[in-house]
């Protein structure tokens, strides 16, 4: 069965969503992603959809739901890299993705993570580039 | 240009395909990055609607050239139980479904003219056209 690969990095996972999903594939993600968060006890999740054309409002809800399972799995979702188009449309469509923490790219949504966990835990692999 | 192309919609998987589709057709149009993205949304809603409420169904994807304007018309239609009080369907957060009631209301505005035909037991057909 297709599905959407998750990367472990440290106390993180990270998805970069490269596919047009159906309906079907990003509930997989969903499902996958909140059982990797329990097997992993991962503390922060981060969605990379900066190859996502668009959002329409089932993939909002799905980002939405996965924000609030990780955080009753004690983890944060950020999602990063959104279009400024598919942006512009999402507010238009009526939708604000409340309760979705976003960050502009990968690099800042895991600063993110990292101090609204406190620094010391998180994924660690880029240690020097830290202050 | 003359185009018009007939997509069925039977499973999520189509829906994808009308959302390449209209890309497409709004990429060959010269539609802006902006305005492909929301008729392609649009069009993402619109196709999950006829599919879910619907009971599955068909758009007809449209090019339109009037000489001094170009756009893209979609018609979805289904033979499904039909939407009982349009008003209230159109309304902000108004669900039947698991969704964020956003599909109809939201498509509206990302549209230049929306037309919505529903007969109960009948089926629904929506059109919607985008301006280049």
């Amino acid at each position: 069965m297709e599905r959407i690969a998750i990367l472990q990095i440290g106390h993180f996972l990270l998805v970069t969503i490269q596919v047009d999903m159906h309906d079907r594939l990003a509930m997989t993600l969903q499902d996958d992603l909140t059982n990797r968060i329990s097997q992993t006890s991962a503390r922060g999740v981060l969605i990379d959809i900066s190859a996502l054309e668009i959002v329409d409002s089932f993939i909002g809800r799905i980002l939405g739901n996965i924000a609030k399972m990780s955080r009753i799995l004690d983890a944060e979702t950020v999602v990063v890299g959104m279009q400024p188009a598919v942006a512009i449309t999402l507010v238009e469509l009526g939708l604000s993705l409340k309760g979705i923490r976003t960050s502009l790219n990968v690099e800042k949504g895991m600063a993110l993570l990292r101090s609204s966990l406190g620094d010391s835990e998180g994924g660690s692999m880029d240690g020097d580039a830290e202050k | 240009m003359q185009k018009n192309e007939v997509i069925s919609i039977r499973s999520s998987s189509d829906v994808v395909l009308v959302r390449q589709a209209v890309r497409q057709l709004a990429v060959e149009l010269g539609f802006s990055l902006i305005n492909q993205t929301k008729i392609v949304t649009g069009a993402s809603e619109l196709a999950r609607n006829t599919l879910e409420h619907g009971g599955g169904g068909t758009v007809n994807i449209e090019a339109l050239d009037e000489g001094t304007r170009r756009g893209l018309r979609l018609i979805f239609e289904d033979s499904g139980p039909g939407i009982p009080d349009l008003e209230l369907a159109l309304k902000d957060g108004f669900t039947t479904g698991g969704g964020l009631g956003m599909g109809l209301s939201g498509t509206k505005r990302l549209v230049n003219e929306f037309d919505i035909v529903s007969r109960v037991g009948e089926g629904t057909r929506i059109t919607i056209t985008k301006w280049k």
